[in-house]
């Protein structure tokens, strides 16, 4: 923010950047080689509803859309108020999640509901431990893992374990208390 | 209409064109001000500094003084889930860095930002308001507290209301040099003295009653643009219309002892704490009336239940 947004105390919404989405795919490849994690082919977009007949009626078209695909889509409200939309697809085809994933993202963004999106989950397990969740920030452009192990817990080691195996594929949000948890996102 | 990555955000130039007068006019004031002590050469250095330094001492410690004063305490994720959830969500949302979160045990229904710096900011909800209102609306109030940090409120208001401190400074300096020295004869400047003091006097009252009026002014257009931008962040103004009402209705019928002590923070407040039948004239206050705080949000809901193009 500039001096002059400052001094007329105003501030613009910020637009999401959807690119370092696209590097997911390869970061998937480097997860199942280190550390024996698997894509569940769930991913999610989450989204702040705004009010009104304008987003309401961008949800019919992505309605429309959604379900013409096979009914892969859900969608659940979680207690804070935001909206996920999870796609359920076949857990081998990473690209084909990102494609979709993207296309939800996009459309949102070009019907001005950019600001309103807040991040989007891809999940991951492996044979013994719970479910991981890889969390895409559209506002910073960076990724980090989180890790539940339970209500209100998280496993912190395993978290930095993630960072470690994902930090050459993908851009890893540096600054750590962004790394907000996502408790009962759809598919953890 | 909507381009890739287009928003449906709107700026309101005629706010931004108020604001931008007024603190023109605060600007203005300083220049007149010190053009005039310049050229009459009075040397109120001294004052000026101490004056300076414990408006500095404020604006920094901003947060710790605020968070004493209502009692406030630095919670952490586990003893508050919900609040930094919220907070988080916000943040997120926002791209800022994210306050700490504190909680004061007050039954008074109100929230406050404060904290010389969007790193060093801290946003404090009382119990009383966590129990009044409702996630979504409870989330409105945090986005217009988190808008004043990210306005950088606590900054502004704190240059703008320096002169008016200075000026209060010297009305009463001049005030007590007059009673226990200017009057008194034993000067070698006894024929002008004491004229010169009531000058000085009449002259720095003049000044802190236009700058206090302006400083309030001010006050008023941060609260709506902190409003303002709250509700894009949300997306959602008339949960935060929602919260006003509530609120504001709770306040009127909180006991008034309570309430005085409260007053002296009411520039960081989210509603202002005022005690029962205190009728303030528009003039004075803080806050912008409960009306043009509502009619705003109103006017930001129709915009954004525009249909997409």
């Amino acid at each position: 923010m500039g001096l002059l947004d400052t001094i007329l105390g105003r501030t613009k919404p910020v637009k999401p950047n959807l690119d370092a989405l696209f590097g997911l795919p390869s970061a998937a490849i480097g997860l199942e080689a280190s550390l024996g994690l698997n894509p569940t082919g769930s991913g999610s977009v989450c989204v702040k509803p705004t009010e009104g007949g304008g987003f309401a009626g961008l949800r019919e078209q992505i309605d429309e859309l959604l379900k013409t695909d096979n009914d892969k889509y859900d969608e659940i409200k979680d207690s804070f108020g935001f909206s996920w939309i999870t796609r359920t697809g076949s857990p081998e085809d990473m690209s084909d999640l990102v494609t979709d994933l993207h296309a939800v993202n996009a459309s949102l963004a070009d019907a001005g509901f950019g600001p309103a999106l807040l991040c989007t989950l891809v999940v991951f397990r492996d044979a013994s431990n719970p479910p991981i969740g890889l969390v895409y920030l559209y506002k910073r452009g960076t990724w980090y893992p989180f890790a539940p192990t339970g209500p209100d817990r998280r496993d912190n080691q395993r978290e930095l374990a993630l960072k470690a195996a994902i930090g050459d594929d993908l851009p890893i949000e540096p600054d750590l208390s962004r790394w907000f948890p996502v408790w009962g996102a759809p598919g953890l | 209409m909507a381009t890739r990555s287009g928003s449906r955000f709107r700026t309101d130039h005629g706010l931004v064109a108020r604001m931008g007068a007024t603190l023109f006019l605060i600007g203005a004031l300083y220049v007149i001000v010190f053009a005039l002590l310049v050229a009459k050469g009075i040397a109120y250095g001294p004052l000026i500094v101490i004056a300076a330094g414990l408006l500095f001492a404020q604006y920094y410690f901003s947060d710790k003084m605020a968070l004493y004063g209502m009692g406030g305490r630095i919670v952490t994720p586990e003893e508050a889930p919900e609040l930094h959830g919220i907070v988080d969500r916000l943040c997120a949302l926002a791209d800022m860095p994210k306050p700490r979160v504190a909680i004061a045990d007050t039954d008074i229904p109100n929230a406050f930002a404060t904290g010389r710096n969007p790193k060093h900011a801290v946003v404090c909800a009382t119990t009383g308001i966590m129990r009044r209102l409702d996630t979504e609306e409870l989330e409105g109030v945090l986005s217009h507290e988190l808008s004043h940090v990210a306005h950088r409120d606590v900054a502004v208001m704190t240059f703008a209301s320096f002169l008016g401190m200075c000026a209060g400074m010297i009305t009463r300096f001049a005030y007590y040099s007059g009673l226990f020295g200017g009057f008194g004869g034993d000067r070698d400047d006894e024929d002008n003295g004491a004229p010169a003091l009531i000058v000085i006097m009449l002259v720095s009252m003049i000044v802190y009653v236009v700058s206090f009026l302006l400083t309030r002014t001010l006050s008023r257009y941060r609260e709506l643009s902190a409003d303002r931008s709250g509700a894009y962040l949300t997306g959602r103004p008339s949960a935060l219309a929602a919260a006003l009402q509530k609120v504001t209705g709770d306040m009127a019928r909180i006991p008034t002892r309570d309430l005085r002590s409260a007053e002296a923070f009411n520039a960081f407040f989210f509603t202002p704490a005022l005690a029962n039948g205190f009728s303030i004239s528009t003039l004075f206050s803080t806050h912008p009336p409960l009306e043009k705080r509502l009619e705003q949000l109103a006017r930001i809901s129709v915009e954004l239940g525009q249909p997409v193009a």
